[in-house]
């Protein structure tokens, strides 16, 4: 009997856009079993789509848009983590073991 | 250029112990000759991108001698330094203390060393990181010196840096949900290479296909006098060294900071300005320091 098993994408964007272009990337796939290997560090040089709209084409439903981030006067040119994260999930069927 | 033991920090090796007394010292201090300070292309170049690559600094033999100590104390993570007499041999080269110098000055301070080992056919990757604790200090930095006693081809698993990232601040593995940015890079490596990085980049080791054990030692400096004007500065206004900079400040030079480039240029800039004591140079995007007559 078949059951359904979530996948994440986490992507972060170019700017807070949807269409814009995916600059950083990982998926974490509840499908594999626990003796597959994950998505690695430095695995891969390009996103497994361009864009969060391109991902949404492709049928992964977007769980999370960021907040616009706040300059504040006198530290405008701080930087940090990323700011502009995006997480998509999609529901994916597998073969129950048992 | 000496390395120097704060005794709050790090002992001292037994050998420089005994030839001292106070703070202890590695060697006797030899003044750094000219042709081998660091020069200010290779400052801007990691100004711009945070870390400096640099090939054939130590003879093969040493190298060998080093790899040989290296499978012997494998397992011996801080000590290694300790134990190895080879390894400090290749941190008293004058071509390695020219370049610690200029990124430190005359006495850096031992901050602690790493014997790092990822042995063969190890496919899991490290999670994307920065070293330390997150650092309040607004320009002065450590060094990292990550020496490589051999061949290290990408299948072996060299470090990978994000080119770029060492002004962002982030705290340990903050970032690590991430598992690829544009603009990764894993550098091939040759017996005899240092990369010194600055202590902000984001890094992360990664896997080994191959059938050898890899390793690499870390050695970590910190600043012993402020960190302004210590390179060779013949040329540091040069429009050849600038390139390196204004390339770096340009959109897409670093992919993964997307539309935030623009800030990461004005903090490489202020850094500029910093190591080289120049207040008024530029290299921020569209000169924005000076349109906005900002420090």
């Amino acid at each position: 009997m078949a059951q359904l098993r979530q996948q994440l994408l986490v992507f972060n964007t170019s700017n807070s856009s949807p269409e814009s272009r995916v600059v950083a990337w990982a998926l974490y796939d509840g499908a594999l079993s626990q003796d597959k290997q994950q998505m690695q560090s430095g695995d891969s040089a390009e996103p497994p789509y361009r864009s969060v709209l391109a991902a949404m084409q492709d049928g992964w439903r977007v769980m999370q848009v960021p907040q616009m981030p706040i300059f504040v006067t006198g530290r405008e040119f701080d930087t940090g983590h990323l700011p502009f994260e995006f997480v998509l999930e999609r529901m994916v069927e597998v073969e129950n073991s048992i | 250029m000496k390395i120097v033991y704060d005794e709050n920090v790090a002992k001292a090796p037994a050998s420089a112990e005994a030839s001292s007394g106070g703070v202890a010292t590695l060697t006797r201090e030899e003044p750094v000759e000219k042709r081998h300070l660091l020069t200010a292309a290779q400052m801007a170049f990691f100004v711009t991108y945070g870390y400096l690559r640099v090939e054939n600094l130590v003879p093969d033999e040493l190298n060998q001698a080093v790899l040989e100590d290296e499978r012997r104390w494998m397992g011996t993570k801080f000590d290694f330094w300790y134990l190895s007499e080879n390894i400090r041999k290749v941190f008293e080269l004058p071509q390695v203390k020219g370049l610690l110098q200029g990124f430190l000055g005359e006495n850096p301070i031992f901050d602690h060393s790493f014997i790092h080992h990822v042995r063969a056919h190890n496919t899991g990757a490290q999670n994307w990181h920065a070293d330390s604790i997150i650092d309040a200090r607004p320009f002065g930095f450590d060094v990292q010196a990550f020496y490589w006693s051999h061949d290290a081809p990408v299948e072996m698993g060299p470090t990978m840096v994000l080119p770029g990232s060492h002004m962002r601040k982030i705290n340990i593995s903050s970032i690590s949900r991430y598992k690829n940015f544009r603009g990764q890079l894993q550098m091939p490596i040759k017996a005899g290479t240092i990369t010194f990085f600055h202590h902000g980049i984001w890094h992360c080791a990664q896997p080994n296909f191959t059938d050898t054990d890899r390793f690499v030692f870390k050695l970590r400096l910190r600043p012993g006098q402020e960190q302004v004007r210590l390179f060779n500065m013949d040329g540091y206004d040069s429009p050849e060294v600038l390139d390196i900079l204004k390339k770096g400040s340009m959109p897409g030079d670093a992919p993964w900071q997307g539309d935030f480039d623009r800030l990461d240029s004005v903090q490489h800039a202020r850094l500029w300005r910093f190591v080289t004591g120049d207040p008024k140079i530029d290299t921020s995007f569209e000169t924005a320091l000076s349109r906005m007559h900002l420090d």
